[in-house]
C-alpha cells in the first residue's frame, strides 16, 4: 500500500475542497449571465467592449487559477505555460495594422 | 552506487560529442518540472492548441476588421424565437451555462478521483461527457439552422460580409471537434476508473490530466463566446 501511494506524494497532489470549486461555479455562471446581459441590454461602445473584456478575462483566470489547478502549481511551470501566449498579442497587433492597410486600399480601390 | 556516481561525473566532465552528445543532452535526468511527464505534457499540447486557437481568432479579426461590407449582427443571428419574442444569443447563453457546468462536474470528478472514490469520480466524468454532448447537439443545432434557414455559407451569405460563414465554421467547428475528442477521452477514462485501472497502479493523475483537457476547452469557449458572439 505504501508503494501505491508513493507516486502521488512524490507529486504535488491537487486536492482543494468541493466548497471551493462549487463557489468558483456559481461565480462563473455570474460572470456568464453578467456577460450576456451586456448582448441583451445592447450596451454599445466603450462600455459594452470594456465590460465583455472584464468578464472575459475573470472567467479565463478563475478557470486558469482553480480548475486547472495554476494557483498551486510551482513558477517554473506557471511561467512556461501563460508567458508564451503572451507572444500572441505581438501577432495581434502586427495583424491589426494589416487589417487596417487593407481595409484603406480596398476603401480605395474597390468601391 | 560509488561506480554509477564516479561514471557520471565523468561524463560530466567530458561530454560526448555528435548524435551521442545529443542523446545524452535531452535524456539526462535534468528535471525542469515536478510534475509527472503527462501533466507537462498535456500542458505543452493546451500551449500549442492555445496559439492554434489563437491564430485562428487572430485570422477572424484580420477579415472582420478589413471588410467593407457590414458584418452580420451575431445578437441577431444567433437569436431564437421563444413563443413570438425574439431573444438575442439565447441558444449561445445556453450553450455557455452547459459548458461551465461540466466544467464544474469535472472539477469535482477529479476530488473524488484523488480521494480513491473511483465509482462517483467517473460517474461525474459520464455526467461532464453527457454534458459536453449536449453542448455538441446545441451546436449541431444552431449550425443547421445557420445553414438551411439562414443560407450561411463559407463563402457568403444574406446578411453581410462574406468572411462571416468561413470565420464561424472554422473556429466553431474547431471548438466543436476537441469538445466530441473531449468527450470520447472522458468516456474512455470513466470506463477505465470503473474497470479499477488506476486503483491498480495507485495514481489518479490521469483524471485530473483528463480534467486539464476539458477546462482548457471550456477556456476556449469564454474567449469565443467573447469575441465572436459579443463583439
Amino acid at each position: 500500500m505504501e508503494t501505491a501511494h508513493e507516486p502521488q506524494h512524490r507529486q504535488q497532489h491537487q486536492q482543494h475542497p468541493i466548497s471551493l470549486y462549487l463557489k468558483i461555479w456559481g461565480l462563473l455562471f455570474v460572470l456568464s449571465t453578467l456577460s450576456y446581459l451586456v448582448d441583451y441590454f445592447q450596451l454599445q461602445g466603450m462600455l459594452r467592449w470594456t465590460l465583455i473584456v472584464v468578464f472575459m478575462v475573470a472567467k479565463a483566470g478563475l478557470i486558469i487559477a482553480v480548475f486547472m489547478h495554476m494557483a498551486w502549481e510551482r513558477m517554473a511551470l506557471v511561467c512556461a505555460i501563460l508567458i508564451p501566449p503572451l507572444a500572441l498579442l505581438v501577432f495581434v497587433w502586427l495583424m491589426a495594422a494589416e487589417a487596417d492597410y487593407t481595409f484603406v486600399t480596398r476603401g480605395i480601390f474597390f468601391r | 552506487m560509488a561506480h554509477t556516481s564516479m561514471a557520471i561525473s565523468l561524463d560530466a566532465a567530458h561530454p560526448a560529442g555528435g548524435w551521442r552528445g545529443f542523446v545524452a543532452d535531452w535524456s539526462s535526468d535534468r528535471t525542469a518540472f515536478r510534475v509527472s511527464w503527462g501533466k507537462a505534457m498535456m500542458w505543452i499540447f493546451l500551449l500549442s492548441d492555445t496559439f492554434v486557437f489563437g491564430c485562428f481568432l487572430i485570422g477572424y479579426m484580420t477579415v472582420r476588421m478589413s471588410t467593407t461590407v457590414a458584418w452580420p449582427n451575431p445578437s441577431i443571428v444567433f437569436g431564437l424565437d421563444v413563443g413570438g419574442v425574439e431573444v438575442p444569443l439565447l441558444l449561445i447563453a445556453l450553450m455557455t451555462f452547459v459548458l461551465i457546468t461540466s466544467s464544474g462536474t469535472m472539477a469535482m470528478a477529479v476530488n473524488y478521483a484523488y480521494r480513491r472514490d473511483r465509482y462517483r469520480a467517473a460517474l461525474l466524468m459520464v455526467v461532464t461527457a453527457i454534458l459536453g454532448e449536449c453542448f455538441v447537439g446545441m451546436q449541431a443545432f444552431e449550425w443547421s439552422k445557420l445553414i438551411f434557414e439562414e443560407g450561411v455559407r463559407p463563402w457568403g451569405n444574406p446578411m453581410g460580409a462574406a468572411q462571416f460563414g468561413s470565420a464561424f465554421f472554422m473556429i466553431t467547428g474547431f471548438h466543436g471537434l476537441h469538445v466530441t475528442a473531449g468527450v470520447i477521452y472522458l468516456m474512455t477514462v470513466a470506463l477505465k476508473l470503473t474497470r479499477g485501472d488506476y486503483e491498480r497502479a495507485g495514481d489518479y493523475q490521469i483524471v485530473e490530466i483528463a480534467g486539464l483537457y476539458w477546462h482548457f476547452v471550456d477556456l476556449v469557449w469564454v474567449f469565443i463566446f467573447a469575441f465572436f458572439y459579443l463583439w
